[in-house]
């Protein structure tokens, strides 16, 4: 039986064998002593399906177009150096990878938006555990679908003493639905991640830093999830604008720290849920305008100069179970904000009693103090911060109040600080 | 002249009150840096309290002293010495002695341990203030000869300025709130010399991000040396103004 079945089984490998071949091409070996020595040259002899795989060393090259469905492989990291001349990479087919790539040098330019990776109309395009350095765009993917941008590193410039409109979006995607953001380094740059009209995606695990404008900035994406972000020492932290059910957990924003500096700033934005974030260290953790029917659940707010301004213009939203410690103001209003409903929150500030020792405090406590009403309504107010005056004003008001907002009340504040069980720490030793 | 103030200086060293000030202000200073970690915290909360005691400690301290010696300077009147030198060698005599208690008990705290600009500004202002709030306690001095009502007014000099003077302020600034008004919160500050001395030291600190436009403005004048040379010229101004006018009234008043 054995014998009859060997030639059988060779048969049958060979066979096998080929078919793999059909199914994922040729591989077309880039480096200095190889049958191609640049990219280019690879690409244009490349049918679809096939691998290009680009060995160790240095490659002066941009504008290249990867014009069909090819995997683009860097094996010990090659560098391919644009120049300063233009666009390194143009991805105008679907089914492309990008994996392992240096690319640097893209200069600053005000007529078009070069990036070191463009994908334009494309779907299913993987760009991969890349490295990106000093350029202007580092990956901008328009009108593409089912993309997926992972495990990259993207480093602009030294942005002191840059301008705005000098500076380009690390990962910029414009019309982008179902994508894919993960594990990716960016800094340097305008905004570190930038999404317009991108819709059902998902953005985890990155970590935005020291970048202009803002770590994070989206409009008009509805239906993403943010998970497990970090974003530190941005201009402004995290903008999001005119969108709707988003879900932001497990987020830190920390040191985002400036006279026009947020941690998160919230426009125009509903049905929407923030749990399990960390704020810390920020000028105003989260700033809310015209933003309705939030859920904002067990974050802590940690040593921000203001931890929550919740302008008059929002209404239906939840704070429950966050924790506020140590921040400068815990919460300001500009007007007589209703609607708005705070339970069973831990302030650090909260001096009252609990006398059934349900861990409820039994008075209910009012986190918007009479001087952070009076710095909004009088912004040069401020400059009495720290005044003896300011304490005693406070304590007044603490004891019998009647200029600060009656409804802004939390009626049921935790005697202790809350636990959240946050896989936060976790994420960050594997970073 | 020197002779006065060296006795001045002997006569308050030994009633112990200013040992027990330097004391005081080193206990609070190196509790308050071993309590928070931070020395950017612990210079923000010495700073409350610097502004605080040091005025109210200077201004009554300096009036009941000057109403304690006024036989001794009874005495000094009937020598051949002009008025001015003998009020002049009092008034150095009682400021420095508590500007030295101020720079032993919060300055070498501070030295130690958060030794930086900001500090240098703390340690400043404190000096400044001590010296304004002995002058104005003279001025109240010598306005009268009763001691109960000259340490009234002192306590209200010290009331008003601690106080008051920024409770109307910010009643001001609420009835105007339409109008801009951070050019007016400056030249009100500057009329404090205690809310002119906090925003000095304020604003070279972290907190300073919160103030927004306001603490911009004042960051944009006072961050320079320029301004902080004017600051610290109009803290001059307050010593010099209350000391003037005291001193022409004590040297023309009928003892």
């Amino acid at each position: 039986m054995k014998d009859l079945n060997k030639p059988c089984f060779i048969f049958l490998t060979f066979i096998l064998l080929l078919t793999v071949e059909v199914a994922f091409g040729a591989t077309l070996k880039v480096c200095k002593t190889c049958a191609y020595t640049s990219v280019k040259q690879a690409i244009n002899k490349a049918k679809p399906g096939d691998t290009i795989l680009i060995e160790a060393g240095n490659y002066k090259e941009y504008g290249i177009e990867i014009n069909k469905p090819l995997t683009i492989l860097g094996r010990n990291k090659p560098v391919i150096d644009g120049n300063n001349k233009g666009q390194i990479m143009t991805v105008t087919a679907s089914n492309v990878t990008i994996e392992g790539l240096t690319l640097k040098n893209i200069a600053t330019s005000y007529r078009q938006d070069d990036a070191a990776i463009r994908v334009i109309e494309q779907s299913n395009v993987r760009i991969l555990n890349n490295i990106i350095l000093n350029t202007y765009f580092g990956i901008y993917l328009q009108n593409s679908d089912n993309c997926v941008v992972k495990g990259n590193i993207v480093s602009g410039k030294d942005i002191t003493g840059l301008n705005e409109s000098a500076l380009g979006n690390a990962i910029h995607l414009w019309y982008c639905d179902n994508a894919v953001i993960s594990n990716n380094k960016v800094e340097g740059h305008r905004d570190g991640i930038y999404l317009e009209f991108v819709k059902d995606s998902e953005v985890k695990n990155n970590l935005s830093r020291n970048n202009l404008r803002y770590g994070l900035h989206f409009m008009f994406s509805d239906r993403n999830v943010y998970t497990h972000n970090t974003f530190r020492k941005n201009g402004a932290g995290v903008a999001v604008m005119y969108t709707r059910d988003i879900r932001m957990a497990h987020n830190t924003f920390e040191d985002n720290w400036g006279a026009a500096s947020y941690g998160l700033l919230l426009k125009e934005i509903t049905n929407s849920a923030i749990y399990n974030n960390r704020f810390s260290r920020n000028t105003t953790a989260i700033y809310m305008e015209s933003s309705s029917r939030l859920d904002i659940q067990q974050n802590d707010f940690d040593k921000n100069g203001w931890a929550i301004r919740l302008l008059s213009s929002c209404t239906e939203d939840t704070f429950k179970l966050n924790n506020f410690t140590g921040n400068s103001f815990d919460v300001s209003t500009n007007g007589n904000s209703t609607m708005n409903y705070f339970k069973h929150n831990y302030w650090d500030k909260y001096s009252g009693y609990d006398l059934d020792k349900n861990l409820v405090g039994d008075v209910p406590y009012r986190p918007v103090s009479l001087y952070a009403m009076l710095v909004e309504r009088v912004p040069p107010s401020v400059m009495f911060m720290r005044s003896f005056m300011v304490d005693m004003l406070d304590n007044i008001e603490k004891v019998l109040p009647s200029f600060i907002p009656e409804n802004l009340v939390d009626e049921q504040p935790m005697m202790r600080k809350i636990k959240h069980d946050n896989d936060r720490k976790l994420t960050q030793n594997l970073r | 002249m020197s002779k006065i103030i060296k006795y001045v200086f002997y006569d308050i060293i030994r009633n112990k009150i200013v040992l027990g000030y330097t004391l005081f202000l080193l206990l609070l200073s190196i509790g308050l840096f071993n309590l928070s970690g931070n020395p950017d915290k612990a210079i923000l909360s010495l700073l409350n309290l610097v502004l605080l005691t040091v005025p109210l400690i200077s201004i009554i301290f300096a009036t009941t002293h000057f109403y304690n010696s006024y036989e001794f300077i009874e005495l000094l009147v009937a020598q051949p010495i002009n008025r001015k030198k003998i009020f002049l060698s009092e008034y150095l005599g009682v400021a420095c002695s508590l500007a030295g208690a101020f720079i032993l008990g919060v300055g070498v705290p501070v030295l130690l341990f958060g030794a930086s600009i900001t500090g240098l500004y703390l340690m400043l202002t404190g000096i400044f203030i001590t010296f304004i709030f002995v002058a104005m306690a003279f001025l109240a001095s010598v306005i009268t000869r009763d001691k109960a009502k000259g340490i009234g007014i002192a306590l209200l000099l010290w009331f008003y300025f601690a106080l008051i003077y920024d409770g109307i302020v910010l009643f001001i600034l609420y009835t105007f709130a339409d109008y801009p008004l951070e050019n007016a919160t400056l030249v009100l500050t500057a009329l404090n010399p205690i809310d002119l001395g906090r925003i000095i030291v304020l604003l070279n600190l972290d907190v300073s991000a919160l103030m927004g436009y306001t603490g911009a403005l004042y960051k944009s004048i006072l961050g320079s040396l320029w301004g902080i040379g004017l600051a610290f010229g109009l803290l001059l101004l307050w010593i010099v103004v209350p000391y003037i006018s005291s001193s022409s009234i004590f040297s023309r008043r009928d003892l």
